[in-house]
C-alpha cells in the first residue's frame, strides 16, 4: 500500500518537477521536489519505507534526466543516510533537522551531478556553478522545505496512525 | 292594475334630468375640479394600500425568489467560467495555429528537407543539463542524432529516443559542440554551450576579422548537422594577443526558455566519424 502510494506520488511529482518546476529557474538553479519529499519522508517517525521511497524517487528522477543513470539514486541514498543520522541527533526539532538535511542534501546531489558531468568530459566554470546553480537551488529548496515537511508529516500521520493502548 | 303616483314620475323625471345634466357637465369638462377633489384622496389612499400590499406580498414570496436568484446566479457563474475556459483554450489554439503556420511556411521555403513537428513536453530535472523532452519518438520515425530546429534557427539534436518520446540536447548545453561558419567572413569556428545557458564561439583564428552582428550558421563539417542553419548573431568578440584563438559570445536566434513546438529534420542522417578519430591505444 505504502509502496504503491509512493509510486503514484512520485509519478505525479516528477511530472510537476519536469514540466513546471524546471521551467521556473532562479538564475540557473531549480528546486528539487523529489529530494525534498525523500528527506521529509525519512524524517517522519514510524515511517519504515524511507529507503524504498528513496529508490523510487531516484528511479523516476533518473528517467527524466540525461545525467548518467544512477546519479540521482546515489544522491538520494546519501541524502536519506544523512537524514537518518540527523534525525537521531536533533530528534526534538524536526523542522531544524529538515532544514539541515535539505541544505546538506542539496549540496550532495548537486556535487554528484557536477562530478558526473565532469567525468563525461564537460568542462564547467566552478564559480558559475556555485553562483548560478548551487546557491539559487539551495535557496529554493530551503524555501520549499518547511511546506513539504508539513505535507509529508500529515501523510505519514494518515499512513502510520498512532496505536493507542486501551 | 295599479296606476303610478304622479309624484313618483316627477322624482324619476328630476333624477333623469339631473343625470343628464351631470353627464352634460362632465362631457363639457365643468366637473374636472370637482372630480380632482374627490379622486385625489382616493388615488392617494389606493397608492398607500397598494404599496403596503406589495411589500407584504414580496415579504411572503421573497424566499422563493432568493433561491431562484441564487440558482440562476450559480448557473450564470458556471456558464461564465465555462466561457472563460473556452476563451483561454481558443487563445492557446490561436497561438499554436500561428506557430504551426510559421513552421509550415518554413517547411515550404526549405523543401530540400523532410520535417516532423513535435511539442516540447518537459525539461530535464537537473539544472546541469540543458535538455528537453518531446512527444514524438521512434514510432514517428525519429532517430538519435536528427537535427532539431524552429523557424528561427537551430535548437539542438536528438540525444535519446523511446517509442513515444525523445530527448533533445539543446545547443546551449555545456556538452554541445557544433562546427559553424560566419556568413559574412566565411570564418570557421566551434560553437560550445555554457553552464549559464549561453552559447560561445571558440577556436576562431586570431587573424580572422569578425564583428558584432555577424550571422552564425552551421557549416556541416563533422556530419552532425546540415549546413546553413541559422544559429544566432555575434554579440561581443574577445581577442587577446596571448591566446591562440579568439572567442565570441553569441545571441541565439531561438529563445530556449519559450520552446513549444519544434521541427525535426527526418531525412538527415548524422555521420558517425568517431571510428576515424585516431585513438592513443591503437598501435
Amino acid at each position: 500500500m505504502k509502496i504503491i502510494l509512493g509510486l503514484i506520488l512520485f509519478g505525479i511529482i516528477i511530472i510537476i518537477q519536469s514540466t513546471i518546476v524546471s521551467s521556473m529557474p532562479l538564475l540557473n538553479g531549480t528546486a528539487d521536489l523529489i529530494m525534498l519529499i525523500v528527506i521529509a519522508w525519512a524524517l517522519q517517525d514510524r515511517v519504515d519505507t524511507a529507503w524504498q521511497w528513496c529508490l523510487m524517487g531516484g528511479l523516476f528522477a533518473s528517467l527524466y534526466s540525461a545525467l548518467p543513470f544512477g546519479v540521482y539514486i546515489a544522491g538520494y541514498l546519501i541524502c536519506v543516510g544523512i537524514t537518518r543520522l540527523l534525525k537521531k541527533r536533533v530528534w526534538k526539532a524536526p523542522f531544524l533537522a529538515m532544514l539541515a538535511a535539505t541544505f546538506i542534501g542539496t549540496l550532495v546531489v548537486l556535487l554528484i551531478s557536477f562530478i558526473a558531468r565532469l567525468l563525461s568530459g564537460v568542462s564547467m566554470d566552478y564559480l558559475s556553478v556555485i553562483n548560478l546553480i548551487l546557491l539559487p537551488s539551495l535557496l529554493l529548496n530551503l524555501i520549499l522545505a518547511i511546506p513539504v515537511f508539513s505535507i509529508m508529516h500529515d501523510l505519514s500521520s494518515w499512513l502510520y496512525p498512532l496505536e493507542l493502548e486501551v | 292594475m295599479k296606476i303610478p303616483n304622479s309624484s313618483h314620475f316627477t322624482q324619476i323625471f328630476v333624477f333623469v334630468l339631473l343625470a343628464l345634466g351631470i353627464v352634460g357637465l362632465a362631457l363639457g369638462g365643468y366637473l374636472t375640479p370637482v372630480s380632482r377633489v374627490v379622486i385625489n384622496p382616493i388615488v392617494s389612499a389606493q397608492t398607500w394600500l397598494a404599496k403596503r400590499y406589495q411589500a407584504v406580498q414580496s415579504l411572503i414570496t421573497q424566499p422563493d425568489d432568493v433561491t431562484t436568484l441564487q440558482q440562476k446566479n450559480a448557473a450564470l457563474e458556471a456558464e461564465n467560467s465555462r466561457l472563460q475556459t473556452q476563451i483561454i483554450e481558443l487563445q492557446q489554439q490561436v497561438t499554436e495555429a500561428q506557430l504551426l503556420s510559421t513552421l509550415v511556411d518554413y517547411e515550404r521555403k526549405h523543401v530540400e528537407n523532410q520535417y516532423t513537428a513535435a511539442s516540447v513536453i518537459s525539461r530535464d530535472v537537473s539544472p546541469f543539463m540543458h535538455y528537453v523532452i518531446i512527444n514524438k519518438g521512434s514510432d514517428d520515425g525519429l532517430r538519435k542524432g536528427m537535427p532539431v530546429i524552429t523557424d528561427q534557427g537551430l535548437v539542438g539534436s536528438i540525444a535519446a529516443v523511446t517509442a513515444g518520446a525523445a530527448r533533445v540536447q539543446l545547443i546551449n548545453d555545456p556538452g554541445s559542440s557544433i562546427n559553424v561558419i560566419l556568413e559574412k567572413s566565411g570564418v570557421e569556428a566551434v560553437l560550445n554551450g555554457q553552464i549559464t545557458g549561453e552559447i560561445q564561439l571558440d577556436m576562431i583564428r586570431q587573424d580572422a576579422s569578425i564583428q558584432a552582428g555577424d550571422l552564425v550558421m552551421t557549416s556541416g563539417l563533422g556530419g552532425n548537422y546540415p549546413a546553413n542553419i541559422v544559429i544566432g548573431q555575434v554579440v561581443t568578440v574577445k581577442s587577446e594577443a596571448s591566446e591562440l584563438f579568439q572567442t565570441a559570445s553569441i545571441q541565439p536566434a531561438v529563445d530556449f526558455s519559450q520552446l513549444e513546438i519544434i521541427l525535426i529534420i527526418t531525412n538527415f542522417q548524422p555521420v558517425d566519424i568517431s571510428p576515424l578519430i585516431p585513438s592513443s591505444t591503437v598501435p
